[in-house]
């Protein structure tokens, strides 16, 4: 079976309470290898989009389709997809070090073996060297920088060699230069075919290095090249100061 | 001179050493899990609960394990619903099921009379009156259980620490949470008759916490845990004997004895600990403020 040539997102609506949807109607084609940020202000459903296209919520309405070549394929394809959650929700006292939460990403490789065998532990390597991360396998988690922290977690979605890398805010609280480290690695995975989709409020960095722009506040209120979308009038209505209902 | 070897010379004390030591491992092995999925009151609940079962199971006729294990599994899946549908948080659920469920084992004893087990043996324990029976459940819970923690070790870890990324990973999150409970519900149960309701949730709660304070390394904090489990039961069983004293109450004061060791290595491992300015390493006590810059030598 192939892989997805893209994926589509038809009328997707999501709430929390019965008859308050947080995302309503959202309609998306998003090509295998397309570097795609969200932008949208805080609680206008952006980690909330993620979380469906990852499969953690079921939809109220609407489909997210994964289309291949062959008509009979995408009925059964499932791309794998490494997630990058907001690392503000982590428990930095959990007891585990760097090389163990990257091998969380691989749970599946010799599952019932409590440990973390030679094999897995070079694949690790490797991962950190690609991070910039090299020498930190035995560091506990809590002893990295905010940078180094969200890049261990991106370590971890990216040792099962994902399709779709989708990551939640994974520039929030970081350094320039951290940012610009996360979005060198992006860059480079998205140029050898990994799609990315990530979800940011820091527009004026996407601006600079993201080729495809969504601005999101419950509905998709614009896409596009930054250069085009990223405009006044459609970031008033993405960040709430004009009014906007899709037609 | 005291004989140190007397205590071995009586079998009644040989059957509880081995079932003291089982139980602090077993319990200091789950306890791990068990505090770092936030559910330190556990042990707590999950024990009154068993403790309602086995008297409903004793008043209607039913093997006392065959009640506790009814009830306390109900209890089990009763808070995992309630915590994963609504917006309540595990423990508060704990507190509410599993002391309702403690209140209708207690209401039934007081409208009859037909209960005839020891009630003060299950809630304060008496490993010395372990049955030959007890034993075999004992040995069989505490493999069956080490078993569980080691072949659902990355299952069980990725879950805790990231729920959501371990669902979307592939992982059966929800299955894997209620088995959990389940096998605490039978760690609980088995360690009841013989540590006791009221004491267990220091046997379960207390090697963990005080390994945890020892170790950063998963592994290393599983090991000691299981190590400051198996040494306490063992030093407060022994201890009891020579002080005339109730062994469970006994093994809870080594566990807290272990406790508050750790707490004091913990302390002064942080204020006197081995690092470097530049080229030169060496230990005092210092606190870490701006003017105390330094590299540290062991993390």
């Amino acid at each position: 079976m192939g892989s997805f040539e893209y994926l589509k997102i038809t009328g997707l609506s999501y709430g929390f309470t019965y008859h308050d949807f947080v995302i309503e109607g959202v309609n998306l084609t998003i090509p295998k290898g397309r570097f795609m940020s969200i932008v949208g202000p805080s609680g206008s459903g952006k980690t909330t989009l993620l979380k469906l296209l990852c499969g953690i919520y079921e939809p109220w309405n609407g489909d997210i389709e994964y289309i291949c070549n062959n008509d009979s394929d995408s009925i059964f394809y499932y791309p794998s997809i490494g997630y990058v959650p907001q690392i503000e929700t982590i428990d930095w006292n959990f007891p585990v070090s760097v090389q163990e939460v990257i091998a969380m990403g691989s749970w599946k490789y010799k599952s019932y073996l409590p440990w973390i065998d030679k094999k897995l532990k070079n694949q690790i390597k490797d991962v950190l060297k690609i991070l910039g991360l090299a020498g930190y396998e035995k560091r506990h988690i809590r002893a990295l920088s905010g940078g180094e922290q969200q890049r261990v977690f991106l370590g971890r979605a990216l040792i099962r060699n994902p399709d779709v890398l989708i990551l939640d805010e994974p520039t929030t609280g970081l350094d320039y230069v951290s940012r610009e480290k996360i979005f060198d690695i992006l860059k480079n995975l998205n140029s050898n075919g990994m799609t990315v989709i990530l979800t940011t409020h820091d527009i004026t960095h996407i601006a600079n290095r993201s080729p495809w722009v969504v601005c999101f506040n419950k509905y998709v209120i614009a896409e596009g090249p930054p250069q085009d979308v990223l405009k006044e009038d459609n970031l008033l209505k993405t960040y709430g100061l004009a009014d906007y209902r899709p037609k | 001179m005291i004989d140190f070897l007397l205590p071995f010379q009586y079998e009644f004390f040989i059957k509880g050493i081995l079932v003291s030591v089982l139980l602090g491992g077993i319990c200091g092995l789950a306890g791990v899990y068990i505090i770092l999925r936030g559910l330190s009151y556990v042990g707590h609940g999950l024990s009154h609960a068993a403790f309602g079962g086995a008297i409903v199971g004793n008043i209607v006729g039913m093997n006392y394990y065959i009640g506790a294990i009814i009830w306390s599994y109900l209890a089990s899946f009763v808070i995992y619903e309630i915590s994963r549908r609504n917006k309540i948080k595990p423990d508060a659920a704990i507190g509410l099921v599993t002391t309702a469920i403690f209140a209708f084992g207690v209401l039934l004893v007081s409208m009859t009379d037909r209960y005839t087990r020891n009630f003060e043996s299950l809630l304060f324990g008496n490993i010395l009156a372990i049955t030959e029976q007890d034993l075999y459940v004992i040995v069989s819970v505490t493999i069956l259980s080490a078993a569980f923690f080691f072949f659902l070790h990355k299952r069980l870890v990725f879950s805790f620490f990231d729920n959501e990324s371990a669902k979307i990973s592939g992982i059966k999150t929800s299955h894997i949470e209620l088995l959990f409970s389940f096998v605490l519900a039978t760690i609980i149960i088995v360690s009841m008759s013989s540590i006791g309701v009221t004491l267990l949730a220091s046997v379960i709660v207390g090697p963990a916490i005080s390994a945890r304070m020892l170790s950063n390394n998963f592994s290393n904090v599983v090991f000691l845990s299981i190590i400051i489990g198996c040494v306490a039961s063992f030093s407060g069983m022994y201890a009891s004997f020579f002080l005339d004293s109730s062994s469970g109450p006994t093994i809870v004061m080594f566990i807290t004895l272990a406790f508050g060791i750790t707490a004091l290595y913990a302390l002064f491992k942080k204020i006197y600990h081995s690092h470097s300015h530049g080229s030169i390493s060496h230990s005092h006590p210092h606190m870490h403020t701006d003017e105390h810059r330094h590299e540290h030598t062991h993390r």
